[in-house]
């Protein structure tokens, strides 16, 4: 049906307000930026809320609007059947996209310092004793990974589909980590600078071992058995 | 091969004190102690005082950005070099002869030390003279030039530099690097100008508005060291 409203046969108007209509259905409408779970100030002292006020209503929220603005050039471009049109848009899709999609993931997946639980037993407890050793091993693992992103970047803890196995990756500026490598996100840790320029200046070491300990375990479970469940593992 | 452009090293030999109109050394854009194996490379000194570009970009930002990430890109190449391929060879050298972690801090340390020179306390306005003449002929008018250098700099996304350069057929050109990547790479291009878009350029100045990080810039552009970079 997408491709008949879209087919240039159409009078122009018609498939003008035929574009309209699907971009406004949930799967192509506007994207939000969406509220954060906790105040601006409840990830200090690891993360102050300055940066989270820049880092959310700043930062998140300009790849939010240029996602949608994206979006927007992309549904003209498909309505005129522009593939060189099509195709120019693909970095500014991949860098917004993945922005708001990793934010979307980010903020979900931290929490207040003093609700902090350590991942030692359950599902994920059971998880990193198999796959890492332990949750020191696993934080020593992925914290080496992430401050070694060269420029700008992503850490995150992912679980492979293929294998059942959880595993540390890297993605460099926005792109998303299951769009890039198949895993699924559990936690990712934004090594961007503007992530701890504010709060730890040049030393991304500090920030990246200080923020297991506002690490929501909680999410990061529930995401790993939602993805055990998709893949058919549980 | 192609090393720096003689204007570019004479200035690096002016922050070290010689008479910037000496005869170029080739190999020496950041020069080691002596000539002796395994002398490390050092972090040049900034070409003005900590203060002096305020209030466009402060002397903190100076301190972290020369003293903390362009030293550590100097302490880190020192400890990659010794025993290996690029023990003996010049810093373009390297850059041209190297990838991954040998290629990233080396071409960071090239890279900073450009930028110090593009920026100056008495700088911007516009250029005059041949800088002048070419940027009108490649843009059509210093504003056309500057808004599209702009343009560049603010849609460069993720970490890198926005550059402009002289291609072989004399041509000018603005162009986007990313990370380290540096033009100094290709045989084609000679850099003129650049800006440093990185976060950690702007970040404590001008928190996410690289816009007006891009504004001070120009306050700030070394008229002079682009002319000499043209021969």
């Amino acid at each position: 049906a997408a491709a008949n409203l879209r087919s240039s046969a159409l009078p122009d108007k018609v498939a003008k307000s035929a574009a309209a209509y699907l971009s406004a259905a949930p799967s192509g409408g506007k994207h939000e930026l969406p509220d954060l779970p906790y105040d601006y100030a409840a990830l200090e002292p690891v993360v102050s809320a300055e940066t989270m006020e820049l880092h959310h209503s700043k930062h998140h929220n300009t790849y939010v609007t240029n996602l949608n603005a994206s979006l927007e050039k992309l549904d003209a471009a498909v309505s005129a059947g522009d593939v060189s049109g099509i195709i120019a848009l693909q970095g500014a899709l991949k860098f917004n996209g993945g922005g708001h999609v990793n934010h979307t993931l980010f903020w979900e997946n931290l929490a207040a310092p003093e609700a902090f639980k350590a991942p030692t037993d359950g599902a994920l407890g059971d998880m990193i004793k198999c796959c890492f050793g332990d949750f020191d091993k696993m934080k020593a693992e992925l914290s080496a990974q992430t401050i070694a992103v060269q420029g700008s970047g992503w850490g995150w803890l992912g679980y492979n589909p293929k294998t059942g196995a959880i595993e540390g990756a890297t993605c460099a500026n926005q792109d998303p980590l299951q769009a890039t490598t198949g895993l699924v996100p559990l936690a990712g840790i934004d090594v961007w600078e503007h992530a701890y320029y504010v709060d730890y200046r040049n030393v991304r070491p500090n920030y990246v071992n200080a923020i297991w300990d506002i690490i929501n375990w909680d999410v990061v479970e529930a995401r790993l058995l939602a993805a055990q469940k998709a893949a058919g593992k549980i | 091969m192609k090393f720096t452009t003689s204007a570019f090293v004479a200035a690096c030999a002016l922050a070290s004190g010689a008479d910037a109109f000496a005869t170029p050394q080739k190999n020496a854009f950041v020069p080691r102690t002596s000539t002796a194996l395994n002398m490390a490379f050092e972090l040049p000194p900034l070409p003005y005082d900590k203060n002096a570009l305020e209030p466009y970009i402060s002397a903190e930002t100076l301190d972290f950005h020369h003293g903390k990430h362009h030293q550590t890109y100097v302490t880190k190449l020192n400890g990659l070099v010794p025993g290996t391929e690029f023990e003996d060879k010049s810093l373009e050298e390297i850059i041209k002869t190297s990838t991954g972690g040998v290629f990233n801090n080396a071409a960071q340390v090239w890279n900073h030390t450009f930028y110090w020179h593009c920026l100056a306390p008495n700088g911007g306005g516009q250029p005059t003279g041949a800088v002048a003449d070419a940027i009108e002929a490649n843009f059509g008018s210093f504003d056309e030039f500057k808004a599209k250098f702009t343009e560049a700099a603010v849609n460069n996304f993720g970490s890198g530099w926005t550059w402009l350069v002289k291609k072989s057929d004399g041509s000018l050109d603005i162009v986007n690097t990313s990370n380290a990547e540096t033009p100094i790479s290709s045989d084609d291009a000679t850099p003129l100008l650049t800006m440093d878009v990185w976060e950690h350029a702007y970040y404590i100045d001008y928190r996410n508005v690289r816009p007006d990080y891009a504004k001070a810039f120009w306050k700030l552009v070394n008229w002079d060291f682009v002319a000499r970079n043209m021969y």
